[in-house]
C-alpha cells in the first residue's frame, strides 16, 4: 500500500483510540481532574509516568541529537534517567505521603506562605511553557512530515488536535490514554530498531546490536562509525565530549535535578494509594522508560552510519542529487532538510568541512522520523513510527497543560485569589488556562530557540533551579523557612533564566539575546541548556544562608516535616 | 499507625538516610564517575564492541538506575515493616 495511506490508516487509528479511552474514562470531579481518583496500581501509574514523560524530545529528538553528537549525546541518557533515582529516594514518597494535588500546594503549606506558593506557580508556569515548546517543535516536525507540508502549517494542526484532546480529559482521561500512548511508542520505537540491528548486525537486540560486528565481516560497528565520520573531518563518534568534561558533568546534573522537579512529572506520584506504591512506581517508569532510552543510542549510531553510507556508498562515490532517494526529496519539501550544490558536480558531499559541505540543512529532529526510511524498512513500520511521535508529543503536551492549569486554577484561583470558587467554576478556569499555555507555547513554536531536545533541556534547567531544591530541603531540613525558600527560588531561577535569555533573547524571541550565543562569553564553558544545575547551586545557598538569619518555621510546620516522614498512615493525610 | 516511641521515630530516620547516602554514591559513581570522569582511562578496555566508559555513559548507567530503585524500595519495605509503620 502508499506509504500516505498507510501512515493516515494507522495515525488515524491510534487517534480513535485515544479519544475512545479519554472519553471513556473522562474526568467528573475535580479529584479526579487533578489526581486520577488517586487509584492508580503501580505498574500502571509506571507506564502512564513513562508516556507522560517521553516526549517529543525523547522519541523524537534524542537520538537524532546523539546521532551527530556521538559520545557527548550520552548527557541526554544519563540525564533523563538518572534523575528518576533521585524522584524515587528523595522525593516521590514523602510527596505522596503529604497527600494534596499539587506542587505549589505542597510549597505553599510547608513553607507557611502564600507568597512561596504563588512563586512555586511562577516558577513552575515558566519551565512548563518551555518545555511545551519544545513539544511543539516536535509535533510541527512530525506532523508536517506526515501531511508532507512546511513545519508552521504541521505546527497549527498539531496545536489544534493538542487543545482539543488535553482539554477534554484531565488527568484520569490523560492516565489510562497515556498507557495506551505508551504501547504505541514503545513499539514505534523498538520495532525499526530492531530491524535495523537485524539488517546491520544480524543481532535483533539494538542494545547488543550496537555492540557487535558488521554482519558478513569482523569490524565492529562502534569501530566503522568511528572510522566512517573520522574520514569526512567528524570528531570521532565514541569519544566526541559535548564541548568539555565540565560542561558534560554541569549539564548531566542539570538534567538530572531538572526530571526530579518536574513539577508534571511529581504530580503522577499523587496518583498511587501508598507511599510504597510511590516508590515502586517510580521504578516501574524507569523500567519502561529505560526499554526506549538504552535502544536510543543504538537508533543513533546506526542512523548515523546509516546517512553516511547512503550519502557516500563507497569511498569518493558520492550520491547522485537527481538519484537521490524519495525520503529525502519528502523532507526537503518540509524545509528541514536542505542540499545546496556549491562545487556544482551534481552529486552530494557531506563532510565537516563548513566550506565544502553541501547538506547545508540537516534539522536533528528529523533523524528518528526519516531512520526507517534510510533504512528502507517496510511502509508499515514507517507508518508505526510517525504514529509514535504523535503519541510521544501530545501525551507529554496532555501532561504539562494538566500541571500548568491545575497551578493556575487551583493553587492561583482558588487557593489564592478567589476561594469561594466552586468545582465547576475551577474546572472551567483550568480548561481555559490550558487554552491559554497552548496558544503562547504554540506562538513561541514558530521560533523555537534550539533543537525539540535543547528546547526541553532548557525547561529542565528552570525546573532545576527552581523546584527540585525547594522540594528537597522542604523534606530533609526542618530549619529552612519561608523567607529562605522564597528568596531561594526567585535566585536559583533569576540566575538560570538571566544566563540563558542573555544568550537565547529575551523570552528566546530572536534578536533581543544581548550576549549572543557564544562560547566565549560563557561561564567556565557552560552552555545555556545546562546551566540550571548552577541556579540550584545557587538556590541552595542562598536558601540556606536567608533561613539562618532569620527566624526558625513555626513548630506546626516543624511536626509537618515530622509527619510526611512517616510512611504510614496516608488516608488521613489526605483529607487534611 | 505511628512510631512507638520518639527513638525508634529518629532510629527509623537514621537508617533511612544512611540506605540513601549509599544509593546516592553508587548512582554518582556509574554515571559521573565511569560516564564522564573516569572514561577515558575505562575507554581503554573493550566490552564487545564498546569502549567501557563509552558504555557506561550509554547503557551501563541506565541498568544500575534501576536496579538501584528496585533495591531501594525493597529495603524501604523492610524497613519500614521493622518499625511496624508500614501500610496494609
Amino acid at each position: 500500500m502508499e506509504l500516505q495511506t498507510l501512515t493516515y490508516i494507522v495515525v488515524g487509528f491510534t487517534f480513535a483510540l485515544y479519544i475512545g479511552i479519554a472519553i471513556w474514562a473522562r474526568a467528573g470531579s475535580t479529584k479526579e481532574f487533578y489526581v486520577a481518583g488517586g487509584g492508580v496500581n503501580p505498574v500502571a501509574n509506571g507506564m502512564a509516568t513513562a508516556a507522560d514523560w517521553m516526549s517529543a524530545a525523547s522519541f523524537i529528538g534524542m537520538a537524532g541529537l546523539i546521532a551527530f553528537m556521538g559520545y557527548g549525546g550520552s548527557v541526554f541518557l544519563m540525564g533523563w534517567t538518572g534523575g528518576f533515582v533521585l524522584l524515587a529516594l528523595l522525593l516521590a514518597p514523602y510527596l505522596r505521603k503529604y497527600g494534596k494535588f499539587t506542587v505549589p500546594e505542597f510549597i505553599g503549606d510547608r513553607f507557611y506562605s502564600r507568597t512561596a506558593r504563588i512563586v512555586a506557580v511562577v516558577c513552575l508556569i515558566i519551565c512548563s511553557i518551555t518545555y511545551v515548546i519544545g513539544q511543539m517543535k516536535g509535533i510541527g516536525v512530525a506532523f508536517s512530515r506526515f501531511l508532507e507540508v512546511s513545519y508552521d502549517t504541521g505546527l497549527l494542526v498539531g496545536m489544534f488536535i493538542v487543545f482539543f484532546y488535553a482539554v477534554l480529559g484531565g488527568m484520569k482521561g490523560i492516565t489510562y490514554t497515556q498507557i495506551a500512548q505508551y504501547c504505541v511508542l514503545i513499539l514505534a520505537y523498538t520495532i525499526p530498531a530492531i530491524f535495523i540491528s537485524l539488517n546491520l548486525t544480524g543481532n535483533p537486540l539494538p542494545q547488543l546490536g550496537l555492540g557487535s560486528t558488521i554482519s558478513g565481516t569482523d569490524v565492529y560497528l562502534l569501530d566503522r562509525l568511528d572510522q566512517t565520520v573520522t574520514e569526512l573531518g567528524f570528531a570521532q563518534y565514541t569519544t566526541a565530549e559535548r564541548l568539555s568534561t565540565t560542561n558534560m558533568f554541569v549539564y548531566t546534573l542539570s538534567l538530572m535535578i531538572g526530571t526530579a522537579g518536574l513539577p508534571h512529572v511529581i504530580i503522577r506520584f499523587f496518583t498511587v494509594p501508598k507511599v510504597k506504591d510511590a516508590r515502586s512506581s517510580a521504578g516501574w517508569a524507569l523500567v519502561f522508560i529505560a526499554i526506549l532510552y538504552t535502544t536510543a543510542p543504538a537508533v543513533a549510531g546506526m542512523a548515523r552510519l546509516n546517512l553516511m553510507n547512503t550519502i557516500e556508498p563507497a569511498a569518493g562515490e558520492n550520491l547522485k542529487y537527481d538519484e537521490r532517494p524519495q525520503w529525502f526529496k519528502n523532507w526537503e519539501k518540509t524545509g528541514l532538510l536542505e542540499f545546496e550544490d556549491k562545487n556544482g558536480d551534481g552529486r552530494i558531499q557531506y563532510v565537516a568541512d563548513k566550506e565544502k559541505n553541501e547538506m547545508v540543512k540537516v534539522d536533528r529532529d528529523i533523524m528518528v522520523l526519516a531512520n526507517p526510511e534510510i533504512a528502507k524498512l517496510p511502509n508499515w513500520v514507517i507508518a508505526l513510527v510517525a504514529a509514535g511521535g504523535l503519541a510521544a508529543a501530545l501525551s507529554t503536551a496532555a501532561g504539562l497543560l494538566l500541571a500548568i492549569s491545575s497551578a493556575i486554577s487551583h493553587d492561583l484561583l482558588k487557593g489564592v485569589f478567589m476561594p469561594q470558587i466552586s468545582e465547576k467554576q475551577e474546572l472551567l478556569a483550568s480548561r481555559l488556562a490550558m487554552a491559554g499555555a497552548i496558544a503562547a507555547a504554540g506562538y513561541l513554536g514558530f521560533n523555537p530557540p534550539d533543537f525539540a531536545a535543547g528546547t526541553v533541556a532548557l525547561a529542565f534547567g528552570l525546573a532545576a533551579s527552581s523546584i527540585f531544591p525547594v522540594l528537597m530541603m522542604g523534606i530533609f531540613s526542618r530549619r529552612v523557612n519561608k523567607e529562605g525558600a522564597i528568596a531561594g527560588m526567585v535566585a536559583g531561577i533569576s540566575v538560570t533564566l538571566l544566563y540563558v535569555f542573555q544568550h537565547k533573547g529575551f523570552m528566546f524571541v530572536p534578536g533581543t539575546e544581548f550576549l549572543g550565543d557564544m562560547p566565549a562569553n560563557w561561564f567556565f564553558g557552560i552552555e545555556p541548556n545546562a546551566f540550571g544545575a548552577i541556579g540550584a547551586l545557587v538556590n541552595f545557598t542562598v536558601a540556606n544562608v536567608v533561613s539562618r538569619m532569620t527566624q526558625e518555621p513555626p513548630q506546626e510546620v516543624q511536626e509537618l516535616v515530622e509527619h510526611i516522614r512517616v510512611p504510614s498512615g496516608v488516608a488521613e493525610a489526605q483529607d487534611h | 499507625m505511628s512510631f512507638k516511641s520518639e527513638s525508634d521515630a529518629k532510629a527509623y530516620w537514621k537508617e533511612n538516610i544512611s540506605l540513601v547516602v549509599k544509593l546516592i554514591a553508587i548512582w554518582f559513581l556509574v554515571s559521573y564517575g565511569c560516564g564522564i570522569l573516569l572514561v577515558d582511562v575505562l575507554n581503554n578496555i573493550q566490552l564487545g564492541g564498546y569502549k567501557l566508559g563509552f558504555w557506561f555513559a550509554q547503557q551501563g548507567s541506565i541498568y544500575t538506575f534501576v536496579v538501584l530503585i528496585f533495591y531501594y524500595t525493597k529495603k524501604m519495605g523492610d524497613l519500614d515493616r521493622k518499625y511496624g509503620v508500614h501500610d496494609e
